[in-house]
């Protein structure tokens, strides 16, 4: 039985055969392309690529015949959801690649990634559906796909989107992590002193002052979750900032690692900026096999923050020098 | 809302007692029943229902008229609004 399924690991090029015509397979082809090995002798795992883990109805029809066909070659087959919300075919045989590729292409369809580079992004469902929901984590992770997915990198990179400070997409584990955020405003004139926004704070950042019904507000406690926004009656809490807390360098696996809190606030339209940087720093700073997490811890946090220069401008969680 | 005057409701319910998100399922079933600009009286619990209710009334597109907090509990008076 073949037990080699630390392919994924392997520096060196295994190319085998293809029976019959003659053909051969790039081992570390397959591994960028998402083509995963089993512990079963010819047969892998064809990793789908599904950004944000949202798939429209009738694309996961068409991707169900095609597994219904490969997986097991039609007897039993099975699709297996991953942790990072992508569609897993399973016991595919490899001489099926370039016939299951093809019929994927014809659905418009793409075959995700594993290996050095950056993965396909995932998120919550933000606010286009989700009450909790402050920002288009849905939209971002869609370009991040279109923009990121497959640079190389020294390690795997993966980015992911929360909506809000709930972080269903754990975005404090991941290498680079975006999660929304909105900073209340308050509006005296509007307040009726009804006490809801103070019973709304779950962080105890709001407490009703005890003749007036109107709320007493310690930021410090703050975690930007907009609850008092969306609870007040009379609108008198309002969206004062909104934007994404920036967590970078962080992992799950065998040693998992803590990301550090960089930046807040940062808006949509400069998301691509900070992937960018952090992107061509990890790369510059960083050695081959090595996570962002581990360089980070190496080289040091402050060297990264200067780096990142004037796209955390008015957004740094540590303020410079010249800021403080 | 921290003055005196009482606006006058049309329908109530009670969902002192009544778990999320049932208490705000029978507040919109509720206010279904109503006429557009009627006002409905909604008892509510401190804690997990008030944090929820009045969010998710409002997403609704409904107005919250008038917040009065009595004995641990909140009286709250909702506009329905088409």
């Amino acid at each position: 039985m073949a037990t080699d399924h630390y392919i994924e690991d392997k520096e060196q090029e295994v190319e085998v055969t293809l029976e019959g015509d003659g053909k051969t397979i790039n081992f570390d082809d397959l591994k960028s392309g998402g083509f995963i090995k089993q512990k079963q002798k010819n047969l892998f795992t064809v990793r789908l690529r599904c950004p944000g883990g949202n798939i429209p109805t009738d694309k996961l029809i068409e991707i169900s015949k095609i597994a219904q066909k490969y997986s097991r070659d039609g007897k039993g087959g099975e699709i297996h959801m991953s942790y990072r919300q992508s569609l897993e075919i399973l016991y595919v045989d490899y001489r099926n690649f370039e016939k299951i590729v093809e019929e994927l292409k014809a659905i418009d369809w793409k075959v995700a990634s594993c290996g050095p580079r950056v993965r396909v992004p995932t998120a919550c469902g933000g606010c286009t559906y989700n009450p909790n929901g402050l920002v288009d984590t849905q939209g971002l992770a869609k370009m991040v796909d279109d923009k990121f997915f497959g640079t190389p990198t020294h390690h795997k990179f993966k980015v992911s989107f929360s909506g809000c400070p709930i972080d269903c997409s754990r975005t404090n584990e991941m290498d680079l992590g975006f999660q929304g955020v909105i900073e209340p405003g308050y509006i005296d004139e509007k307040c009726t002193g009804c006490t809801i926004c103070a019973e709304a704070c779950k962080e105890g950042a709001i407490v009703s002052d005890p003749e007036t019904g109107k709320p007493i507000f310690d930021i410090s406690k703050c975690i930007y979750c907009a609850d008092c926004i969306r609870a007040c009656p009379t609108e008198a809490w309002v969206n004062k900032r909104i934007g994404h807390l920036v967590r970078v360098g962080g992992k799950h696996g065998r040693h998992p690692m803590n990301g550090f809190e960089v930046a807040i606030f940062i808006p949509d339209e400069k998301v691509p900026e900070v992937i960018e940087k952090t992107i061509n720093w990890y790369n510059d700073r960083g050695e081959r096999g090595e996570r962002i997490a581990t360089v980070l811890r190496r080289v040091g946090i402050k060297d990264y923050e200067e780096f990142m220069g004037d796209t955390f401008k008015d957004c740094r969680i540590h303020k410079t020098e010249e800021e403080a | 809302m921290s003055d005196n005057k009482e606006i006058k409701a049309d329908d109530s319910i009670d969902l002192l007692g009544v778990v999320c998100p049932m208490n705000f399922v029978k507040a919109k079933l509720k206010l279904e029943s109503m006429e557009d600009g009627q006002i409905l009286e909604v008892l509510l619990d401190s804690g997990e229902p008030i944090q929820n209710v009045p969010k998710s009334i409002k997403d609704e597109g409904h107005k919250i008229v008038e917040v009065k907090k009595q004995d641990g509990h909140f009286r709250l008076k909702i506009e329905k609004i088409p």
